[in-house]
């Protein structure tokens, strides 16, 4: 099958996804499919697009959980791409070399041409974090936007992936999480950033922040009011002595 | 090392990039569309945009499919069969403007009140409102209401500025945010921008919303609240604050009319009224002489506590009148949570949390002011609480009140238009009183006397006859809603189904599906549509809709108008109309075509210049000779006043361009063009808080043309507007409302904000329908116009109505059930799904998935025409009858706002169905379906994959598996 590379960088870029922020409103599924069916392979295709079973190719999407237990019930969207994971399963199960993961900074990639759509990729990725293109019949995965990352044709500033620009929550962070020091490793740092199913052992290069505690977790900041006076008379009295006192 | 020649690493995004302003919704985020040749390749959102900062939603991102929907019109048609069939023949534009030129002349030299224009979400009602006006027809609005009218009328006139349009919160600086009423749409990135803000520093977020989906989802606080009571959970935060003092004493004497004394003189004509002097000019007492006198005399120390003696009355202080009110043991939380479906405790801590935000974490921002009194400053109080809200308060028909009290709150705590707090956008703020009075003195051949719509100050300012009778189809501005500023489409064509108050001829529709989702009581407005009189004519005799999709109500048209998209027309984003202001600087903007058509399709801004030239309107046509060719002519050289036009960047000054007043350019829009779109003005440093009160404010709008003289004002705790009606229900003064509406009157125009249970509780029995049903926005879906696109409708192609954990138990239902969910006045058989984060007193589903079958260019198997639904069948535009032999209005009687959100059921489990009931018959689609398979993308399509694959495939053809295993449905 397929060899993860022998010899790596320390590079490992991959997507800080912050979960206390993100409020599941599909722009970055959306963004994503929109640069990535102009772009990089065949097009993201849909078929019975007006139809009674819509299905198409997206690399991105947001699964919705409700939250229940002690306190408030909640809602948690959470974000799911490939994770570009360390030990790729994706990758060693891949009968052609299709499915690569780069030495130079752990992207994991997919050779179209290489690929013959046969779906082993998919059944041993634990996160189903890959679809197959209904159309064009080949494998379909985040690419990180490899092809804007090191864009020469776009400005600097828009060398990210589009999910991370166009994010309106600015829940969604790109960087090397290889690097210590680097914005998204400190995020990890402060925030304590999780991998997903760690116990699948894939060593998933992304991380999740987790929602940050919530009412029923946290003290009140502040004390709560005390009345400046039980009777109504003695409420007149506070607010002629504050007046006075306003000058 | 694997080898990356397979793809490009520097793709161009296009080989030109044009930015123009997204309209996938109403929020107007600037957008990079890249262009290959003539293709859209990709759209982005603008970095450089004042509203949406680079950031784009999913619909924005999604705009390339709107703009090539399957179900775009494609030329003129006209029905051929009967009306809601959908069966129509092509006709051309000549022919098409013939028609409705012929008819609409002959109705202008008659009775122009005979057209009905109503334009829903219409983002030039400047210039729609302008055309009705030059036309004669006292009848047009567009959808402000049944959207937000509530929000908009209890701002202005509070406070002068209301939420979204007109103001935003200090995103920068607040220290505590709260969000009422708000799902996750307008407005849509702004908001999420702002949250993002507020994450960062760790600014505690708490939303008000009885369903914690969206925005409420990341709150830090969820106030999971009983649909229709956030007054009293704002009143009840308001008794709290007042009773431990928490309240900015300095701001309220000086800014608002708290301290000015009413006449409590039960038999004065003013009873209730401010106490003025001669001059008119509103009276306080002064602290330092004890004596009353004018509120702005100089020197003045205005006493919030004030009362004065004279001729054996009491005249007391607006302040001592609302905190006598509040200070009531009605509003303690331990009172109201019940009712509210809260825990008391959680309205103290949030009341806490308030006084600790306002008042703790205050400072004093360093900037040099004058106020209109002529005093100096040189700070401005911070009171870092800003709040935000939206339909769930609008949406009510006590919402008015609700929105009045919020505002209530802000003033209270100084937390207006100061650093930390929710602060006005340019052109506003602007008091109700500057602005015009609504109009509707109609004449034959004639423009109407004035704008349409405005803000009455009493009930002189009412558009009703001798009789009382309305002047208006829609009923704006009469007994039953006074203040409906923003009129009352929702209406418009059950009245001229009743011919109630007078018979119409042509229904004139712009972009609202009111045969589907923008309708209460859907399938009874579909009937009104297409029913027939005894003769065989229809009822309402002629209907004209201009759209750019087959919506469900393109179906009902003797005639329809296409539309360009977006992305193919003029569109202006106007300071006169709803701009892309900022608290710091105005903004205004355009749409440009960056693309043309490929179909036979005209923008309908031109389409309206075409017929009020072809009419000969006043104001389009001089001495025979049309002023404008289009729509675009129009944007440049228009001027409402001299010097001030539909645009304020680039005009000509004397010297030169210059921005603000100054005459027309007809160059304007290459400028704008050339500049990203769009034009910012900065608000001087010294106008930028305090706005209302502060003189460098008023010079810089009379320098902009935002007004033509400074006009400061206070803030009205207290709306003399309010009470002028209140005292005619009570039988003071020459205009009288109908003695059914006495009552009803004296009740909900109090001066000062009050609650009272929605008007549906008194219709429909609490006990038998338990429940509220609500609808909320999606993110990824703008009314019904997302269902058309192909991605949008994967992620949200199915609804559910979703059911709390008590009834979810107590009705016995599990995963897959459906129910039947039945009002006072009709029934719906729906899909089902549990949710604990849910307020128990509400079920609610996303807000028009539900299609009719045949519209929109799906098939009519679609999961949103088969499983999808509307619970508008549910709502009906007049309230159940209650036996006292009238027939109710379903909106506030304040301001007419449609009160979707007050509608209760019952819900019970029934046998799983396959398509949800009320099953609308199909109609015809004019464009046909779309496509089976779309793999978008410019260009020619994608070369087959290499020989190799070929060959892999076939040895591996056995084992092709399905893609995506573990892809779960969406929630």
């Amino acid at each position: 099958m397929t060899d993860l590379p022998e010899t790596r960088s320390t590079k490992k870029l991959g997507l800080v996804i912050d979960l206390d922020t993100c409020v599941g409103c599909h722009a970055c599924v959306v963004a994503c499919k929109a640069w990535n069916t102009e772009n990089y392979g065949a097009a993201l295709a849909d078929t019975d697009a007006h139809g009674a079973a819509p299905s198409g190719a997206f690399v991105n999407r947001i699964h919705s959980y409700e939250v229940t237990g002690d306190g408030a019930p909640r809602i948690v969207h959470f974000p799911k791409s490939c994770l570009h994971c360390e030990d790729a399963p994706c990758v060693t199960v891949c009968p052609t070399g299709a499915s690569y993961k780069r030495a130079e900074d752990g992207i994991v990639l997919v050779n179209e041409d290489q690929c013959i759509g046969c779906g082993l990729c998919a059944w041993a990725c634990p996160y189903g974090a890959r679809e197959q293109d209904p159309v064009a019949k080949v494998m379909k995965k985040c690419t990180l936007c490899v092809d804007r990352i090191d864009n020469e044709n776009l400005p600097e500033a828009d060398r990210i992936p589009a999910c991370v620009r166009t994010c309106p929550s600015k829940a969604r962070h790109f960087g090397d999480l290889g690097d210590p020091d680097s914005h998204v490793s400190q995020l990890v740092e402060a925030r304590g950033g999780m991998d997903l199913a760690p116990e699948q052992g894939t060593r998933p290069v992304n991380k999740y922040l987790p929602p940050r505690p919530k009412e029923d977790e946290i003290d009140v900041l502040a004390p709560l009011l005390a009345p400046v006076a039980e009777e109504p008379k003695g409420w007149l009295g506070w607010l002629d002595r504050a007046l006075d006192r306003l000058g | 090392m694997k080898d990356d020649s397979h793809f490009d690493p520097s793709p161009a995004p296009g080989d030109a990039v044009r930015k123009t302003t997204c309209y996938m919704c109403a929020c107007r985020c600037g957008i990079d569309v890249h262009m290959k040749g003539e293709e859209v390749a990709y759209i982005e959102g603008n970095r450089d945009h004042p509203v949406n900062k680079g950031v784009l939603c999913a619909k924005g991102a999604a705009g390339i499919m709107q703009h090539n929907s399957a179900a775009r019109l494609r030329a003129p048609l006209r029905r051929v069969g009967e009306r809601g069939e959908g069966k129509f023949e092509e006709i051309t534009w000549d022919e098409a403007l013939g028609i409705v030129a012929k008819r609409l002349g002959r109705i202008r030299e008659t009775d122009p009140k005979k057209l009905a224009f109503f334009t829903g979400r219409d983002q030039s009602q400047s210039f729609t409102g302008y055309w009705a006006q030059q036309f004669g027809t006292p009848n047009y609005a567009a959808h402000g209401g049944f959207c937000s009218v509530n929000m908009a009328a209890a701002g202005i006139y509070t406070i002068g500025g209301a939420f979204w349009e007109f103001m935003s919160p200090d995103w920068e600086a607040a220290k505590l945010f709260l969000l009422f009423g708000t799902s996750e749409d307008h407005d849509s990135n702004p908001i999420k921008l702002g949250l993002a803000k507020l994450k960062e520093r760790g600014t505690p977020i708490v939303a008000v919303n009885p369903i914690r989906t969206g925005y409420n989802a990341i709150a830090d606080e969820w106030v999971g609240i009983t649909p229709g009571t956030d007054g009293l959970f704002v009143l009840s935060l308001i008794h709290c604050l007042l009773k431990a003092g928490k309240i900015d004493l300095d701001y309220l004497s000086r800014w608002t009319n708290a301290p000015c004394l009413l006449d409590g003189d039960p038999k004065s004509r003013t009873y209730g009224l401010i106490l003025r002097d001669e001059g008119g000019r509103a009276l306080v007492m002064d602290r330092a002489s004890r004596k009353p006198v004018p509120w702005d005399a100089a020197g003045v120390k205005p006493d919030l506590a004030g009362r004065w003696r004279h001729a054996g009355t009491t005249h007391a202080s607006v302040f001592l009148t609302l905190s006598d009110r509040y200070l009531s043991d009605e509003y303690a939380p331990e009172t109201v949570a019940p009712k509210c479906g809260l825990d008391p405790a959680q309205i103290h801590r949030i009341s806490a949390r308030i006084a600790h935000a306002a008042f703790d974490q205050s400072w004093q921002h360093e900037q040099d002011w004058t106020d209109f009194r002529g005093e100096h400053h040189t700070h401005v109080t911070a009171r870092p609480v800003s709040i935000h809200a939206m339909r769930g308060i609008s949406a009510h028909s006590n919402g008015f009140q609700t929105a009045r009290a919020i505002h209530l709150l802000q003033v209270l705590i100084g937390a207006v238009d100061v650093p930390g707090a929710t602060r006005f956008k340019p052109p506003y703020p602007k008091a109700a009183a500057s602005h015009p009075r609504p109009h509707a003195d109609t004449h034959a051949g004639q423009p109407l006397d004035g704008p349409h719509l405005g803000f009455p100050l009493g009930p002189e300012d009412l558009l009703v006859d001798e009789a009382s009778a309305p002047l208006r189809l829609d009923k704006a501005f009469s007994w039953e809603n006074p203040i409906s500023v923003h009129g009352l489409m929702h209406m418009a064509i059950s009245n001229a189904y009743a011919g109630d108050p007078y018979e119409i001829d042509t229904l004139f529709l712009y972009m609202a599906n009111m045969a589907w989702n923008s309708s209460m009581n859907t399938q009874a407005v579909m009937g009104m549509l297409s029913d027939k009189d005894e003769n065989g004519d229809y009822v309402i005799p002629f209907i004209v809709h201009a759209d750019a999709y087959s919506s469900e109500t393109v179906a009902y048209a003797d005639i329809v108008l296409p539309d360009m998209t977006y992305l193919e027309r003029h569109d202006c984003i106007s300071l006169l109309d709803r701009p892309i202001s900022e608290p710091d600087h105005a903004g205004d903007a355009i749409r440009w075509p960056v693309v043309a058509p490929d179909r036979d399709v005209r923008p309908f801004q031109s389409v309206l210049v075409d017929l009020a030239n072809r009419l000969g309107l006043p104001g389009f046509v001089e001495g025979g000779e049309p002023l404008h060719s289009d729509y675009a002519d129009y944007m440049q050289m228009h001027e409402r006043r001299p010097g001030v036009g539909p645009l304020a960047g680039w005009r000509i000054g004397e010297t030169g361009l210059t921005d603000g007043r100054g005459a027309p350019n007809a160059g304007q829009i290459d400028q704008y063009i050339a500049a990203g779109g769009f034009k910012t003005y900065a608000v001087p440093e010294a106008a930028r808080y305090m706005k209302p009160f502060n003189a460098a404010w008023w010079d810089w709008s009379c320098d902009m043309g935002f007004t033509d003289a400074p006009a400061p004002y206070l803030f009205e705790l207290w709306s003399e507007p309010l009470r002028r009606f209140q005292m005619a229900a009570e039988g003071i003064g020459a205009r009288q409302p109908p003695e059914h509406l006495r009552a009803r009157m004296r009740l909900t125009h109090d001066p000062l904000p009050i609650w009272y249970p929605p008007l549906e509780d008194g219709h429909a029995d609490p006990v038998e329908y338990p429940f509220y049903v609500l609808t909320q926005r999606p993110a990824a879906m703008y009314h019904s116009w997302g269902g058309q696109n192909p991605w949008l409708r994967q992620i949200h192609g199915e609804n559910v109505l979703y059911l709390p954990t008590n009834l979810w138990r107590s009705g016995g239902f599990s995963e897959g059930d459906w129910a039947r969910v039945e009002s006072a006045h009709s029934e719906i058989t729906v899909p089902v799904a549990h949710m604990a984060a849910l307020n128990e007193n509400t079920v609610w589903t996303w807000n028009a998935i539900g299609k009719r079958r045949g519209a929109w260019a799906l098939s009519p198997e679609a999961p949103e025409a088969q499983r999808g639904f509307l619970v508008n069948h549910l709502i009906h535009e007049l309230l159940p009858e209650k036996g006292d032999g009238l027939r109710w209005s379903n909106s506030d009687p304040v301001t007419g706002q449609a009160a979707w959100f007050d509608c209760r059921v019952k819900v019970e489990r029934v046998p799983r169905e396959r398509i949800s009931h009320p099953a609308i018959a199909r109609q015809d689609s004019p464009v046909g379906q779309g496509p089976s398979v779309v793999a978008r993308s410019t260009g020619e399509p994608d070369p087959a994959p290499g020989m190799m694959s070929y060959i892999l495939k076939f040895l591996f053809m056995n084992k092709r598996l399905r893609a995506n295993p573990h892809k779960e449905d969406e929630q």
